[in-house]
């Protein structure tokens, strides 16, 4: 994560300027101080319009979440004190493995699907050909698109009875599932509608990322007689493995953190058979007043995912190749 | 017809004397000369409310209107939720301390919301313009907390022209599950999209019919469930028994937000279990219709709900919010709107202003509002646990109507996961 950050972007302001001669940088005079002392502050007041918000709706609440889940708290009343109790519950009781093993599925459902068909979008409209920006805006569409309206427009495709789904499926002699309201098949239809909607994404970045290998390398591979699919497998993927990367660490991110298509699809149900980690923790906080569980639960999922992401980025320099 | 429904309020007062035995030492504070100083510095309270939603913002304006016009200086700004979403919207605005002055409160939150400390005494009040025991179910050690706005109940709403079109005589009170269960049968025509009958398969149906069966959901103390005995299974079946063979399923959109409103209008309902607050909104109907007590099984028992509103204990203008409240409870102006419109019953002391609300027309048989007040089923509060109690009950009675688990099941797992939240 912190190396592609700074791999992505420009390097931090380090020596002001290289090109001086040696001399002056060895004997940093006052002025030279003064001169960095400078450049920090300026740096500082570039970064104030994103760290301030960062600190107050992410950094300030991470830390009250934290004191939150070590007391008993019913929103209304003080909070009370009782240590470690709200994680003992939690690991004592069955539900939480429940919605980890929930939330995991989604993952796993999802992260093959909108990689797979993210790369191959972006392949497809990496060549040249008419309409070719239309398609891209056209794929595009979903990320952009509420929600809530999304959900809806998914109940309705899926609804058992009268969805479109459903409805095509008998003309082919299968009697379709009973999508969300089977337990069975909730999380498939979150699958399917999430994986829908964050197609575009990946695909962007990706595109994104193909456009940077430059041609001549392909035009030799391809004089070099080697085939399509090798040069993919070869050439295109490994000099796209910082974009892969970036998708795949957003993806489990955002993945281990899915709430509006499960709360506006289900609402967990039925039968609490698409309740993830999230969900759990809004409904712990706003419908049953335990606030304080529901802190121990969310430090649970930041350090499930903290653990993940470090696995990943350990990894990351066996596959990831920043030519 | 007068005295019946007089009587018929009586009883409601009684049982909710009933329910509130712990506010025995209520006296009411006779001073009712409240602060009407003249605080010339105009005020402006804010008023947060689910009790408009769905049809009576209109009714609710003509109230706030009315306020204002007679305390000139003081302004109501009103926010109106959906019920559906208004309690979560409470405890945020609890937990971060912006609630609005004036707040909408139900019966079955009261005592969570009092005991943390969210509500303001209010000094002062005249109660005896209320109906005594509606009014004892929101004091706490004599003191009140909050005041009843209304109070209303369920009844069976019905299609006189579907049961004209098949020949089969309208509901009585004398109906019961069996009567009810036969003419849905009768006026199901899935082909032309019309149901015999619509029930939510909830929490809500599920105590009442509960207690129509002859069960009790709670023990006597309190301290476990009761439900899962016979009459508890007869309940969950007669419920679960209608989806899909007298109404729709989930699946065909029951428990969506306005399919029953919709399925209603369109004049593809022929029974409805509905709350007389729909009275409004059915009077637009193009077909006939009345009403009905709801049939019972073992015995007759209707839910009764009562609203209420509170001061915020964080209000920076108490006595302005009180007065509201006082008036959105108790004025004239809030009778009659709530007579001439159909909206909720008004918790007032004096039953012969209720009279006026028999003549009201649409439906014609008002008269089944007070008698269905002759047998009640109030709902089971079990304190901090009460909203996930009602999840687990829904939840379990929707896996016995989409035939996943059988009835006995689905009662036997409710009551064993209610057990572990009681115990």
């Amino acid at each position: 994560m912190n190396r592609s950050a700074t791999v992505g972007t420009a390097a931090a302001p380090v020596s002001p300027n290289p090109a001086k001669p040696l001399s002056r940088v060895r004997r940093p005079g006052p002025t030279s101080r003064a001169r960095r002392a400078k450049t920090a502050t300026i740096a500082y007041l570039f970064l104030a319009p994103s760290a301030i918000p960062l600190v107050a709706f992410v950094v300030v609440p991470m830390f009250r979440a934290a004191w939150a889940s070590l007391h008993t708290w019913n929103l209304i009343s003080p909070m009370r004190w009782t240590g470690l109790s709200n994680y003992r519950d939690l690991f004592a009781d069955p539900d939480t493995l429940v919605v980890f093993g929930q939330t995991l599925y989604y993952v796993a459902g999802t992260l093959p699907l909108t990689f797979v068909g993210g790369l191959t979008l972006a392949l497809g409209l990496n060549r040249a050909f008419r309409g070719r920006n239309l398609l891209r805006g056209v794929y595009f569409l979903p990320v952009v698109t509420s929600w809530i309206a999304v959900a809806i427009v998914w109940r309705w495709l899926l609804n058992p009875s009268v969805g479109i789904v459903n409805t095509v499926l008998a003309n082919f002699g299968i009697d379709g599932p009973g999508w969300w309201t089977d337990p069975a098949w909730s999380m498939p239809s979150i699958i399917l509608a999430s994986a829908w909607k964050d197609l575009g994404y990946v695909m962007v970045l990706l595109l994104a990322g193909l456009q940077t290998i430059p041609t001549d390398v392909q035009e030799a591979a391809t004089l070099d007689g080697v085939g399509w699919f090798s040069r993919l497998r070869s050439v295109t993927l490994p000099l796209l493995s910082p974009q892969i990367f970036f998708v795949v660490i957003i993806s489990l991110i955002n993945g281990f953190q899915v709430f509006d298509q499960v709360y506006a699809m289900t609402g967990g149900g039925p039968n609490g058979s698409s309740e993830v980690v999230v969900a759990r923790v809004y409904d712990l906080t706003f419908r049953y007043g335990q606030a304080g569980m529901a802190s121990a639960l969310s430090m649970l999922l930041f350090a499930v995912i903290l653990m993940i992401t470090l696995i990943q980025i350990r990894g990351e320099r066996k596959w990831v190749n920043y030519a | 017809m007068k005295k019946s429904a007089i009587a018929g309020v009586g009883i409601a007062a009684a049982l909710a004397l009933a329910l509130t035995a712990c506010s025995s030492s209520a006296e009411p504070t006779a001073s009712p000369g409240d602060a009407t100083s003249g605080s010339a510095e105009p005020v402006t309270i804010t008023y947060s409310n689910f009790i408009s939603n769905g049809g009576n913002e209109d009714n609710l304006a003509t109230i706030v209107s009315a306020f204002e016009a007679d305390n000139p200086g003081i302004t109501v700004e009103v926010t109106t939720l959906p019920y559906a979403d208004y309690f979560t919207a409470l405890q945020t605005d609890l937990a971060a301390g912006t609630t609005a002055d004036v707040f909408d409160i139900e019966y079955a939150t009261y005592p969570t919301y009092q005991s943390a400390g969210a509500f303001a005494a209010l000094e002062g009040v005249d109660t005896s313009v209320y109906r005594g025991d509606i009014a004892a179910a929101y004091q706490t050690d004599g003191v009140s907390y909050a005041l009843p706005t209304s109070f209303s109940t369920v009844v069976l709403f019905f299609n006189k022209d579907l049961f004209d079109a098949a020949g089969i005589g309208y509901p009585t009170s004398e109906w019961t599950w069996a009567d009810e269960k036969a003419a849905a049968e009768a006026l199901t025509d899935t082909d032309a999209g019309v149901w015999g009958d619509y029930q939510p398969i909830s929490y809500y149906e599920f105590y009442k019919a509960l207690v129509q069966a002859g069960g009790q959901f709670l023990s006597d103390d309190g301290t476990s469930v009761a439900f899962d005995s016979p009459e508890g299974i007869a309940a969950a079946q007669w419920l679960v028994g209608k989806s899909g063979s007298t109404m729709p399923t989930a699946e065909q959109g029951a428990g969506t937000p306005d399919f029953d409103t919709s399925l209603w209008a369109d004049g593809k309902l022929a029974m409805w279990h509905s709350g007389i607050w729909m009275f409004g909104a059915a009077a637009d109907s193009s077909f006939a219709w009345d009403i009905a007590v709801e049939p019972g099984d073992a015995t007759n028992a209707s839910a009764v709900f009562s609203n209420a509103v509170a001061v915020s204990a964080n209000s920076a203008n108490t006595d302005a919010a009180q007065k509201f409240a006082e008036y959105l409870t108790s004025s004239q102006v809030m009778v009659d709107t709530r007579l001439s419109t159909g909206w909720e019953l008004p918790a007032i002391a004096d039953d012969a202003l209720l009279a006026t609300y028999l003549d009201q027309g649409a439906p014609d048989n008002r008269q089944a509002v007070f008698d269905s007040l002759d047998g009640i089923a109030l709902p089971p509060v079990i304190g901090d646990n009460q909203a996930e109690m009602q999840d687990i009950v829904g939840a379990e009675l929707t896996e016995a109507a989409a035939g996943r688990k059988s009835v006995e099941d689905a009662i036997a797992s409710a009551a064993s996961r209610i057990n572990d939240l009681l115990g």
